[in-house]
C-alpha cells in the first residue's frame, strides 16, 4: 500500500503562504509533557493563537546531547512524570481536532530505534505529524528513516551547522520541508549573540537548494530574530520559551508570558 | 546511502550531531596517517617506554596460584604504568594526534578519574589546556584522584546532570565538544563514542595485549588459555583481547558489574541485561527502558559504573569471540582484600572485578592451564571507599 498523502505537507503549505505573503515564519518548540501534557495541548494551541507557524514538540529524553540546560532540565520534569510516547502520540492526534497548525517531533535517535522506526513514523503520521527533526542521525545514518519518512509523507527536517560546508549539498539532498541552519556550534540554550556569520553562512546554503531555511539555538528575543530573518525563511525558538514554562508560577501566568513573548517575536518577521 | 563506516557488525556508527560531523571526518584521515606514518608511532614508542614505563611486567602470581591449586595465574600489570592505570596508553596516543591536528585544548571525561589524570598528565607535558568532566557522584567517591588532576593543571567540571555519573560525564564533554569544535580535541577514555573512536581507543591500547602474548610465550612457551578483563567502556579488555583474537583456543572473558546482584536492578551489568541501543554517538548494548531510556545503573566501581559497552564488546559477544561475565561488589571488594593480602599488590576496585571472576574460575581449572588476568590499574584511589564498608576490617 502507498501510503502518500495525496494533500500537501501542512509545512510546505505554511511556507508557500508565508512566502506570498513576504513574511517569515516563527517555529517554536515546547518539551511534551513539561511540565504535564494538558499544557503542552495548551500551550500548542496558544502559541498558534499568538503568532506562530510550526511548533516543534521535544519527545523527552534521558541523554540529550544537543541541548543545553534549560532543555535538558524540560525532559527531565516530563520523565519525572512518567511521560511515555504513546501518551504524546495520544495528545497530538487529540489536539490535531482543534488545529491544522503544522507539529513536527524533535526526538533522539535512540527514542525512534528502541520504538520501532516503522511504527514510530506510522504513529506519528497518524496522529498528525509533519515532519520529524532527529538531531543525532546525521546523513550517515538517516537512510532507513529517510526512506520509510518519505512512504508516509512526513518530512525528515535536515540540519545544517556552520561546520557543514562540503556536506550541505548531500544533507539537502531529496529532503523536504525545511532546512534547519543550526546558528552556532554548540547546544541549544539562550545566547547574548550570534558569533557565526550569518550571511556568508546562508549563502552558502542557498546555493544548494531552493528549499525554505530556517535558523534555530540561541535566538532569545525579537531583536535577534530581526535581524536575522532576513537571511532566511524562518526563526525557530526553543529554550527562551522553555524558560517562560519553568518560571511560570501557574498555568494562566505560563500561557500569558509564552503568548506575550511569542506576539513579541511575530511582530518583528 | 546506508554507511557501514566504523561498524563492528550491525554496532558502531556515528549518531552524533552534524556540528561534528566534519570534525570526525577530518580525526579519522588524520588518525589513518598518523598510524602509517613511521615517526609519529616511533614517537608513541617513545613516549610509552620512556614516560609510561611501558613495557609492563606480566608477572607469575605465585602465591595466589598457590593458595588457589588450580590453573596458573598471570597478572598484565598495567597498574605500574605511569599514573597508575592502563589509561595513559591510549591518552598519549590520542594526544600525540591532538599536537599533530594542532590542538591546543583537549577534553576529555572520567568515571574513576583515571583518564582524567592520565589526560591532565598528558596535557600538562605538552603544555595543552585541559578540562574535565566527571559525574558530581564520582567526584566524591574519587576525590584523591580530582586533585590529582587539578594539582596537574586541569579544570575539572564537576557534572551534576542525570546520575552524575560516567554518563552524564560523556554527555557534558560530548556538549562541550560541539561548542568548541575548532580549537578543541576530545580525547576519549574508552572504545566507546562514535567512529573513529572505539577503533583509535583500541589501536592505543593494543600495546597491552601484544606485551602479554608476546611475554607469555617467552615464559611459558605458549598462549594463555584465558585472558580476562573487567568491562565498564571497555579500554583495557579490548587492549589485550584484541592481539588474541586470532588465537582461537585463548578464551577471552570480560568482567562486568553485576553492582548489588544482576537480579536486583542495581547493577551496571550491560552485556548481560542490555538491548541493542544508541548513546554516545553509538550503536551498542545498553541498560535502557522499553521507551529507550537509558536506566541509572549502580557499580561500587566508579570505572564500570556505565550503562553501554563499545560497540567491538557487543560485536564479540554476538560472534561468540569473547564471553562476558559479572561480578557483585562484594566479590570485588573480597577480591581486593585477597590480591592485596596474597600477593602485596593493592587492584583497583574495577580490575577488582577480573581478579574477582579469576577467584571463581581458576580452582576449577586443571594445573596445566595458564590465566592471564589484565590488572588494569592501582588501588590506591579506592582505598577511602573500601576502608569505609562495615565489612572490611582494616
Amino acid at each position: 500500500m502507498n501510503m502518500m498523502d495525496l494533500t500537501m505537507n501542512r509545512i510546505d503549505m505554511v511556507f508557500n503562504d508565508l512566502r506570498e505573503k513576504g513574511s517569515k515564519a516563527l517555529i517554536t518548540y515546547i518539551t511534551a509533557g513539561d511540565p504535564n501534557l494538558g499544557a503542552t495541548a495548551d500551550l500548542i494551541i496558544e502559541m498558534e493563537k499568538a503568532g506562530a507557524d510550526i511548533i516543534e514538540l521535544g519527545i523527552p529524553y534521558s541523554d540529550p546531547l544537543a541541548d543545553g540546560p534549560v532543555i535538558q532540565r524540560a525532559s527531565a520534569r516530563a520523565l519525572n512524570n512518567g511521560i511515555k510516547i504513546a501518551d504524546i502520540m495520544n495528545m497530538v492526534r487529540s489536539v490535531r481536532q482543534a488545529t491544522q497548525i503544522p507539529l513536527i517531533y524533535l526526538v533522539y535517535y535512540n527514542s525512534v530505534f528502541k520504538y520501532g522506526i516503522d511504527r514510530f513514523v506510522k504513529e506519528a503520521h497518524d496522529v498528525g505529524i509533519d515532519g520529524i527533526i532527529i538531531p543525532d542521525l546525521p546523513l550517515e545514518e538517516r537512510g532507513e528513516v529517510f526512506d520509510i519518512t518519505k512512504q508516509y509523507g512526513i518530512h525528515l527536517i535536515p540540519l545544517v551547522a556552520p561546520t557543514s560546508h562540503q556536506r550541505i549539498p548531500k544533507i539537502v539532498e531529496n529532503a523536504g520541508g525545511f532546512v534547519y541552519c543550526v546558528s552556532t556550534t554548540g547546544v541549544t540554550g539562550e545566547r547574548d549573540e550570534i558569533q557565526t556569520n550569518i550571511k556568508d553562512y546562508m549563502e552558502e546554503v542557498s546555493r544548494y537548494t531552493d528549499m525554505p531555511k530556517a535558523i534555530g539555538f540561541g535566538i532569545s528575543n525579537p531583536d535577534m530574530a530581526s535581524q536575522l530573518k532576513d537571511y532566511c525563511d524562518g526563526i525557530i525558538i526553543g529554550s527562551a520559551i522553555v524558560s517562560l514554562i519553568e518560571k511560570a508560577a501557574s498555568r494562566d501566568e505560563m500561557l500569558d508570558s509564552v503568548y506575550r513573548f511569542i506576539r513579541g517575536v511575530k511582530r518583528v518577521l | 546511502m546506508k554507511s557501514i563506516t566504523g561498524r563492528f557488525g550491525i554496532f558502531g556508527g556515528q549518531y552524533v550531531p552534524e556540528t561534528v560531523m566534519n570534525a570526525l571526518i577530518e580525526l579519522e584521515k588524520e588518525f589513518n596517517a598518523a598510524i602509517q606514518d613511521e615517526d609519529f608511532m616511533q614517537e608513541y614508542r617513545y613516549y610509552l617506554r620512556e614516560y609510561a614505563g611501558r613495557p609492563t611486567p606480566l608477572y607469575f602470581a605465585q602465591n595466589l596460584t598457590e593458595k588457589l591449586s588450580g590453573a596458573k595465574v598471570y597478572l598484565k600489570r598495567e597498574d605500574l604504568n605511569h599514573t597508575g592505570a592502563h589509561k595513559i596508553n591510549n591518552v598519549l596516543g590520542q594526544i600525540l594526534l591532538a599536537k599533530r591536528m594542532g590542538k591546543k585544548r583537549v577534553i576529555a571525561e572520567t568515571g574513576a578519574g583515571q583518564h582524567g589524570v592520565a589526560t591532565a598528565t598528558g596535557a600538562a607535558m605538552f603544555g595543552m589546556q585541559c578540562e574535565i568532566f566527571m559525574g558530581k557522584e564520582d567526584v566524591r567517591r574519587q576525590a584523591l584522584n580530582v586533585f590529582r588532576m587539578r594539582l596537574l593543571g586541569a579544570k575539572v567540571h564537576s557534572v551534576e546532570s542525570g546520575t552524575g555519573t560516567l554518563k552524564d560525564a560523556v554527555n557534558e564533554a560530548i556538549r562541550d565538544w560541539v561548542t568548541r569544535i575548532e580549537d578543541t580535541f576530545y580525547v576519549m577514555g574508552s572504545v566507546v563514542g562514535p567512529h573513529p573512536y572505539p577503533t583509535i581507543v583500541r589501536e592505543f591500547q593494543k600495546v597491552i595485549g601484544e606485551e602479554a602474548r608476546a611475554q607469555i610465550l617467552e615464559k611459558e612457551g605458549r598462549l594463555p588459555d584465558y585472558v580476562i578483563a573487567c568491562v565498564g567502556g571497555g579500554s583495557n579488555a579490548m587492549g589485550i583481547f584484541h592481539p588474541f583474537y586470532h588465537d582461537k583456543q585463548v578464551k577471552l572473558i570480560g568482567v562486568e558489574a553485576a553492582g548489588l546482584g544482576l537480579e536486583t536492578g542495581k547493577h551496571a551489568a550491560t552485556m548481560a541485561k542490555g538491548s541493542v541501543g544508541v548513546l554516545h554517538g553509538m550503536k551498542t548494548l545498553l541498560l535502557q527502558d522499553s521507551e529507550g531510556q537509558v536506566m541509572p545503573v549502580h557499580s561500587i566501581s566508579a570505572g564500570l559504573d556505565y550503562p553501554g559497552v563499545g560497540p567491538e564488546h557487543a560485536y564479540y559477544k554476538e560472534i561468540g569471540r569473547a564471553e562476558y561475565v559479572a561480578v557483585t561488589d562484594r566479590e570485588a571488594v573480597e577480591a581486593f582484600v585477597e590480591l592485596s593480602r596474597t600477593e602485596g599488590i593493592i587492584p583497583a576496585l574495577e580490575s577488582a572485578h577480573a581478579v574477582a571472576y579469576a577467584l571463581k574460575l581458576v580452582p576449577q581449572l586443571p594445573k596445566d592451564k595458564i590465566v592471564i588476568v589484565n590488572l588494569s590499574g592501582r588501588g590506591d584511589k579506592d582505598v577511602e571507599t573500601v576502608a569505609s564498608l562495615p565489612e572490611v576490617e582494616v
